[in-house]
């Protein structure tokens, strides 16, 4: 039981919790999660696929053809690590950087897009993933109230929320590790901390040393763990969702990571930030650390990543010509999914609406 | 004089206000070194510092709470949210607090604020970056509601509401941040709180509106005037309190009135304009007053937004519909 190991993790001692160093050595072997050299591979597959898509998706916002779009350059073993050790009925509550949990999670690549190109069909899907959470830091509590409902429904399920370290600074998220631990709650809150909300560092979020140890007065374990190593990530997250399947409660997850890029597509980092500090975090990429782990043990080879992405390549162009093909909005559906029965003044509003529109029908 | 836009002014509104009065302060989040995430705040903090041009943490009831606090010890704090859509984790703080310490004192407290954040939609934003929801706001007794529509107003009205002894609630149009354009005073001056303007004289029928539809009420004017037809537009500027001469009298002359907002329908300002000519002007109406609203249905994500907001072509046939 690789994941009891971390029964005794003390978040007081600010340790952060590691398996595979950046120079791609692994250094904690027993937390190393029991993957085949296939599984792994298949993990680096998945990264590399993101990171294309991501920066694909930046670049259809600069083209005019998404709208705003915030980047998970740097948070790729955050939410592929987290999220192949969930069941794909775990129910997900993402914030609005979530690519890569989505994705994991079953969500397919053109739906995303249908809702980042400014749709809400791409909210309409079969996928445990809800809706993005716009307002930071309030949708912890979702995944506590789905959780409880688990609970009370004697299911095995599990929810686990994504968010920032800015967000660990609005009530609502005390309020949640609050709920989880007064009603042991089977829900995981795991939180990115990429050190930077907008242009506010994660030292001016709070005076505490590390957001794991925010845990301690709601009475659940946090652990800080890097969240640029996906083997740590996966060994800390199945630690988590064992004890939440096993009646044990809620865990904060701190996973320790750096935003490589801009906020969004709206914001220029270089006006707060300086660029030295990417070049300092650039050696820790989750993707350079699990390839240089790869390619020591002799899994990883140029040709095979450029395979790789000649693969990615033409699924993502197939996932963008779909989300753009996706049926224009008409003004009956901005009504029609309000109520499920429309009340009389919406439906004499949609009349109205319809009628400057004739060709819509 | 200098060319400015609605965003240039504010931010030199700010410039002059802090530089006028050591206890205004900028609260928020991304407000320093950022300088807003639409530069209203841009270069404040190099020339007033970190210690009044505050970075906040990542808390909207935290923010605007120790504001109440920071005002009631004599601070003038000037706050923003970073969208209307992040004010409400500040509502309790609002509603229950910066409203209330005036008159729960007798007068002994007060709570001389600004809560600033840019509204509306039209500008391609997530969800929740893009309402307009000045209704709540109005009905919340203890605050005022200002809402600027050009550049010369953004300024004298954000320099009134900073020297306001009283919490003052400043939507600033975003799609009309940099869109206007129009020579300013240098000077600092104030555009007086509780009154309307009339922006362009008429006298067949009244469109009254405020902030970011005015430029529509503008553009419909200007066309129908090509018609013949002559529209007098009201532009509201504050909200709470409500300039309610300004709108009677127009329409005691037109015997007309739309009102366009671009917020939901239902309990919405134009609901309030329309009871008080009803209240006022009954016997002066040539037909019932009309209103071109949004619609009583979520803000829709980008690709449905044009849908929403009150066009050209609405407010038109709205204007035609009371003509007869
Ligand atoms: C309640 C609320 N306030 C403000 C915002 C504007 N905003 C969007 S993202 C963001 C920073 C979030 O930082 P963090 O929680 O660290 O997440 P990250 O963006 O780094 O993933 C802010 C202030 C918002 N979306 N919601
Ligand atoms: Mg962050």
């Amino acid at each position: 039981m690789t994941a009891s190991l971390l029964n005794d993790y003390n978040p007081l001692t600010d340790e952060m919790v590691q398996v595979l160093s950046p120079e791609g050595e692994v250094v904690r072997p027993e937390l190393m999660p029991n993957w085949s050299n296939e599984q792994i591979k298949e993990a680096y597959a998945t990264m590399v696929f993101l990171r294309m898509a991501d920066t694909k998706i930046s670049k259809l916002q600069r083209q005019g053809r998404c709208g705003t779009y915030a980047s998970i350059e740097g948070q790729e073993a955050c939410q592929i690590g987290s999220g192949l050790m969930l069941d794909k009925k775990d129910w997900v509550f993402p914030a609005f950087r979530e690519l890569g949990i989505s994705y994991v999670h079953g969500m397919p690549l053109d739906t995303f897009l249908v809702y980042w190109m400014g749709n809400e069909w791409g909210s309409n899907h079969s996928a445990c993933v809800a809706p993005p959470s716009i307002p930071v830091g309030s949708h912890m509590l979702h995944a506590a109230g789905y959780a409880w409902a688990m609970k009370m429904q004697k299911k095995s399920h599990i929810t686990i929320s994504y968010f920032g370290d800015g967000a660990t600074s609005e009530g609502d998220f005390y309020e949640a590790l609050n709920f989880a631990g007064v009603f042991k709650i089977p829900t995981i809150l795991f939180c990115q901390n990429n050190q930077w909300a907008i242009s506010i560092p994660r030292s001016r979020q709070t005076a505490a040393k590390t957001l794991a140890q925010k845990a301690i007065a709601a009475g659940i374990p946090g652990i800080q763990v890097d969240g640029m190593d996906l083997f740590a990530v996966a060994a800390v997250t199945k630690f988590a969702v064992e004890r939440a399947r096993n009646g044990e409660g809620a865990t904060l997850i701190e996973a320790v990571a750096y935003r490589f890029g801009n906020h969004t597509t709206s914001d220029e980092a270089k006006k707060y930030r300086d660029p030295a500090e990417i070049e300092q975090w650039r050696p820790r990429d989750p993707m350079i650390r699990l390839q240089k782990y790869l390619e020591k043990k002799g899994l990883w080879t140029a040709a095979w990543e450029e395979e790789l992405q000649a693969a990615a390549e033409p699924k993502i162009a197939e996932a963008v010509e779909k989300a753009e093909n996706h049926p224009v909005q008409t003004p009956a559906e901005i009504f029609d999914y309000m109520f499920e029965t429309l009340p009389p003044a919406l439906v004499e509003q949609k009349t109205y609406l319809q009628s400057f529109y004739p060709e819509a029908h | 004089m200098a060319t400015q836009t609605i965003a240039s002014a504010l931010n030199q509104a700010l410039h002059q206000e802090m530089a006028a009065d050591e206890r205004v302060i900028i609260m928020g989040e991304d407000v320093g070194r950022d300088g807003g995430v639409f530069r209203i705040t841009d270069k404040l903090i190099d020339v007033y510092g970190e210690e009044r041009v505050i970075d906040t943490p990542l808390a909207e009831a935290g923010i605007l709470g120790t504001a109440i606090g920071l005002a009631m010890a004599g601070m003038r704090p000037v706050v923003e949210m970073q969208f209307d859509g992040f004010v409400y984790p500040a509502f309790d703080q609002l509603i229950s607090h910066a409203a209330r310490m005036r008159n729960r004192s007798r007068g002994m407290l007060s709570c001389p604020l600004v809560l600033r954040f840019p509204y509306g939609g039209g500008v391609r934003a997530l969800e929740h970056h893009s309402e307009a929801m000045e209704a709540l706001y109005m009905h919340i007794p203890g605050i005022k509601v200002v809402t600027p529509a050009t550049p010369y107003d953004a300024k004298g009205l954000l320099i009134s509401a900073i020297r306001d002894p009283d919490p003052v609630v400043f939507m600033e149009p975003k799609r009309l941040y940099r869109s206007l354009k129009e020579d300013v005073p240098e000077e600092s001056y104030t555009v007086e709180l509780g009154k309307a303007r009339v922006m362009v004289e008429g006298k067949d029928v009244t469109v009254v509106s405020w902030g970011s539809m005015i430029p529509t009420a503008l553009k419909v004017q200007g066309a129908l005037a090509a018609e013949g037809v002559s529209v007098e537009v009201i532009d509201l500027r504050s909200i709470t309190p409500l300039d309610r001469e300004a709108v009677t009298q127009s329409v005691t002359k037109t015997g007309r009135c739309v009102i366009l907002q671009e917020g939901p329908r239902t309990g919405g300002v134009a609901a309030e304009i329309s009871a008080l000519i009803n209240e006022n002007c009954l016997f002066s109406l040539q037909a019932p007053v009309e209103r071109v609203t949004g619609f009583d249905i979520i803000m829709p994500l980008l690709k449905g937004e044009d849908l929403y907001i009150p066009e050209e072509r609405r407010l038109t046939a709205g204007i035609r519909k009371v003509l007869g």
